[in-house]
């Protein structure tokens, strides 16, 4: 076959076959194009303002690392007057972060950016490994997805800085279209596909974690171009396969959009285009109304997936092998919330009961959350940290009052209070009804 | 004895990366000999290699996690020579001595 040559410089040979429209192009107009056309999605959503400092949330993973180098380059090259620093999150289980943080320490230097790594420590006065030891290695995967959605506002919080960007591409995007429309949830999906998914701000605090914004400039960018820029740019970054799996309904959708994309590329930015011409008429979208109506969804709340999602993503055929492998010890791998609290109380007094019967696989919920509907949140602050929550309480800190009302380990008060056991229990036990019903 | 002619093997490297590494033994590199011709005597293709792959490199046996209905998996990318293999008529490119293949798998994260 002949080599063709490159659409736009009508020189050298093309190597990339872009999947948005087929063009043609060599490697130097391939990287520029895919620049400019980021540098657009920022200049036509207006989406940073001059002398902004910006926390790009950096994981070492392909989307990030691109998203940093991006930001650099454009940042330089149309005089942005941004100061970008790196923000990642350590969630403390040993020895999983300790590649990709080395990834992310040296892009900080062959960036020039500063870095800064917050632990769940610091932020939730957790790590996993010590939440794992608590509750077992069955709920966690539901602490590691919660408090990963609130990390990088928390964390951005702690700096100072008011604006996040994430790396969520246009696959991201599409991906969680699809999930919102296959659960009917229109107006999820309408908060999902805004480029800024800022959660508003509410109170004058400027220290108030609901004051960052979010927002996500690759969104236009397809997850192969990602991958096709890093390699032709020589990036350095990480790739890890999720020791923590999503759900499995995301890794369907996932699965379902990479075949798509195989038959007509396309697909991917249509999903994303549909999904905001969908936003658009529902009642009180962001479209309509900025964002501070009623329907909107905490930024991190549905976006991103279980534990590792939206940086630690693996394809569907994995997930399976991965809960497989995690379940292998313990045969309830996919309950609810609920369920694990209650466990995690039982486990120190009595046998475990037989509490997973006929539990379906589902969006783990916290026991508040689960006595309202869904469909009309009405958007506030959580009482105990100010994060935008629909409910009184947020997820984050309904857990943490759990892990902290349980923090004994060191304190032997296993067996003192027998009392406060039982009723543990039986509180446990109601929740599940709660839940399950 | 079999193959008498010196043209019967091809040299080739083969490089996995974006995670891929991961179902092929951490190996990120390989270089293999692989016969010109298929076993019905046609010149080796993509779609040859990526058989011999899974028959006899790949130890990992989740052989869907690279190979999805006899094609390489929808997520991973292959390049050929540092070139989309789209642009090269994608598994019925033809092996040429030399050739640099890449699979990169978009699908693990980070
Ligand atoms: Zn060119
Ligand atoms: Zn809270």
């Amino acid at each position: 076959m002949a080599p063709s040559l490159c659409a736009q410089c009508k020189t050298s040979r093309a190597l990339i076959l872009r999947p948005k429209d087929h063009t043609k192009l060599c490697r130097a107009c391939f990287l520029t194009t895919f620049e400019t056309e980021i540098h657009h999605t920022i200049t036509s959503t207006a989406l940073f303002t001059r002398g902004e400092r910006i926390a790009i949330g950096a994981s070492g993973g392909k989307d990030s690392t691109v998203l940093a180098s991006v930001m650099k380059t454009l940042n330089e090259r149309y005089d942005y007057g941004l100061d970008l620093i790196l923000l990642s999150i350590d969630e403390g289980i040993k020895g999983y972060r300790d590649d990709s943080l080395e990834t992310v320490k040296r892009n900080a230097e062959q960036y020039g950016m500063e870095l800064c790594i917050l632990g769940y420590d610091e932020l939730y006065g957790w790590t996993m490994d010590q939440v794992v030891e608590q509750v077992g290695k069955r709920g966690n995967c539901t602490y590691c997805g919660v408090f990963r959605r609130q990390a990088l506002d928390r964390g951005a919080a702690r700096l100072g800085v008011k604006h996040v960007v994430t790396g969520h591409n246009a696959d991201d995007v599409a991906e969680t279209v699809l999930m919102n429309l296959l659960r009917g949830d229109l107006p999820r999906l309408s908060r999902t596909t805004s480029i800024v998914t800022s959660t508003p701000s509410l109170t004058a605090d400027p220290a108030a974690n609901t004051n960052i914004k979010r927002s996500k400039p690759l969104k236009y960018a397809y997850e192969k171009e990602i991958v096709l820029y890093a390699h032709h740019k020589n990036l350095d970054y990480f790739s890890t396969e999720c020791i923590y799996s999503p759900e499995a309904f995301r890794g369907s959708a996932r699965a379902l959009i990479k075949n798509l994309e195989r038959v007509r590329p396309s697909a991917i930015l249509d999903v994303v285009r549909s999904g905001e011409d969908m936003a658009k008429l529902v009642p009180g979208s962001d479209e309509g109304c900025g964002g501070v109506c009623a329907s909107s969804v905490p930024a991190g709340e549905e976006e991103e997936g279980g534990c590792g999602s939206a940086q630690g993503r693996s394809s569907g055929g994995e997930m399976a092998t991965m809960e497989q492998a995690l379940s292998s010890n313990d045969h309830a791998a996919d309950n609810g919330l609920e369920i694990e609290i209650t466990t995690s109380k039982i486990a120190k007094t009595a046998a475990p009961l037989p509490l997973t019967v006929g539990k379906s696989r589902k969006v783990p919920k916290a026991p508040h959350a689960s006595r309202t509907q869904p469909k009309k949140q009405v958007m506030g602050q959580c009482k105990k940290c100010g994060y935008l929550s629909s409910q009184d309480i947020c997820k984050a800190c309904v857990l943490l009052e759990g892990l902290n009302k349980n923090r004994p380990k060191n304190h032997i008060e296993v067996g003192y209070e027998p009392d406060k056991e039982v009723s543990g229990v039986a509180d446990a036990v109601k929740d599940i009804h709660v839940g399950a019903g | 004895m079999s193959d008498a002619k010196d043209e019967g093997m091809i040299k080739i490297t083969v490089e996995f990366s974006g995670g891929l590494e991961m179902l092929f033994s951490n190996e990120r590199k390989l270089s293999l000999t692989i016969p010109a011709k298929d076993e019905d005597g046609t010149r080796s293709n993509i779609a040859f290699l990526v058989r011999h792959l899974c028959d006899t490199v790949m130890k990992d046996p989740r052989k869907e996690l690279f190979v999805l209905d006899d094609t390489v998996r929808p997520g991973i990318l292959v390049l050929i020579n540092d070139a989309d293999w789209e642009l090269e008529g994608e598994d019925k490119y033809e092996i040429e001595d030399g050739d640099n293949i890449l699979f990169v798998s978009t699908l693990h994260g980070g």
